[in-house]
Parts: C-alpha cells; structure tokens; sequence
C-alpha cells in the first residue's frame, strides 16, 4: 500500500510518499492509523489521536471506518483549505 | 450540459475566461462567475500564497461537484479553473462560472460548487509573510456554509 501526505503533514514527516506491507489486522483506515502510530514514532509525534486529519483511499474522502479493502493508496492530510 | 475543470499553475484571465465561457451557450440566459483572489489584510498582511494539492483527487472531486450542480440546479455548462504553486496577491485563484436558462440557477450553482469545493476539494494554502511561512487552518464557516445544501 502506498501512503501519501499532504500540506504540513507532509512537511513535518518530512516524506510525501511511503510504500507499506499491511498486516492482516489492518481493516480500516482507523486500524491502519493505530498501526502507524505504534511502528512510527515520528508519524505519533506529528499526527497524536486528537489531530483534525482527512482521509482519502484511491482519490476518495472516507471515514475512519471505512474498510480499505482493495484500496492501493491512502492519503492522509489536514482539513482543506482550498478555494 | 457540460462541465469543464482545468487545474493549473498557469495564471489565467478572469475576464477573457467568462467571455470564452459564454461564446458557445446561445440558451444561456445568466451566467454568473465566481473569482477568487489572494488577499492581504492590515492586520495579517502577506506577499503570496502557496498551494498545495493532491491532482488526481482534486480533479475527481471537482468535476463530481460540477456534475452535481448541473443536475440539481439544471444548469447548462459550469467550468471551473484551480491554480496550484506560488501566487502573488492579488491574483486569481479559483474561477466558477455557471450557465442557466434563468438567473437564479445560475448563482446557486456557483454557489454551491465553491461551498463543496472549500471544504472538500484537496487544496491546502500556505501564507507567504514577512515572518515566513505558515499553513492556513480551515474555517469552521466553511463547514456550515456547504450544510445549507444538505437540506
């Protein structure tokens, strides 16, 4: 699975793509933010669990439940500031 | 029924923009445009914005929400122009023109699609200051703003 980030995520990870193996305990896209805070420390430091954060998997805003399936990509970044 | 979206770093023409826009909608009867510039104020004053986006994503999402608007307002044509990279103020930013046999149609799609657009079309802006740099944090009225059309 690749991950992308985006705005001041992206700035402070200082990386705007990553290519992660998934274990089978990763469901959802909630599940595959715990199991990046556990194995990253970095990714725990700038995005904790109170962080305001938006989701997309292949192009398309989910929710933290959403299932990631058969998804290659998730993106992850600040609300949007667009306009 | 058309919808054209163009996401560019290029600066574009506000005016020649709409004058294109109209040239081929004998039906249309109201158009309405919708730019979007770069501002400074007194009290936050900045030189440029920066803006970052996520391509694929922002051109599905924005042509989903043009699509959207024809159907709920039977709308013409909309086309709608995005700038990503370095902008200096007063520049142009974003760009919604909306065609329709009457007027008011014509300002509700616009209206709809840059209230989408602000809260769900994958652009972050970053102020370029004396200071430096800083991201802009979204705004809780741009949220209810795009509400009034789930109604």
């Amino acid at each position: 699975m690749i991950i992308r980030y985006f705005a001041w995520i992206r700035e402070r990870l200082n990386r705007d793509t990553q290519e992660l193996d998934l274990p089978n305990e990763v469901k959802t896209v909630e599940d595959l933010l715990h199991h990046l805070r556990e194995t990253d420390e970095d990714f725990a430091a700038v995005v904790p669990p109170e962080t305001t954060i938006r989701l997309a998997l292949d192009d398309e805003l989910v929710e933290l439940d959403t299932a990631i399936g058969a998804a290659k990509e998730v993106s992850i970044f600040p609300p949007m500031t667009g306009g | 029924m058309s919808v054209k979206v163009t996401i560019q770093a290029e600066m574009f023409d506000a005016g020649a923009l709409v004058n294109q826009f109209t040239h081929d909608l004998p039906e249309a009867g109201a158009v309405t445009t919708f730019t979007g510039l770069v501002r400074s104020t007194p009290d936050k004053p900045i030189e440029a914005l920066i803006l970052e986006h996520h391509p694929t994503m922002a051109q599905k999402q924005i042509e989903r929400f043009a699509q959207d608007a024809i159907e709920r307002f039977n709308l013409l044509a909309i086309q709608v122009v995005h700038r990503f990279g370095e902008m200096k103020v007063g520049e142009p930013i974003v760009q919604v023109m909306a065609a329709s046999h009457h007027r008011q149609a014509a300002f509700d799609g616009a209206n709809y699609v840059m209230d989408w657009l602000k809260t769900d079309a994958p652009f972050w802006k970053k102020e370029v200051g004396p200071q430096g740099t800083d991201w802009v944090d979204a705004r809780e009225t741009d949220e209810t703003a795009k509400e009034k059309w789930t109604k």
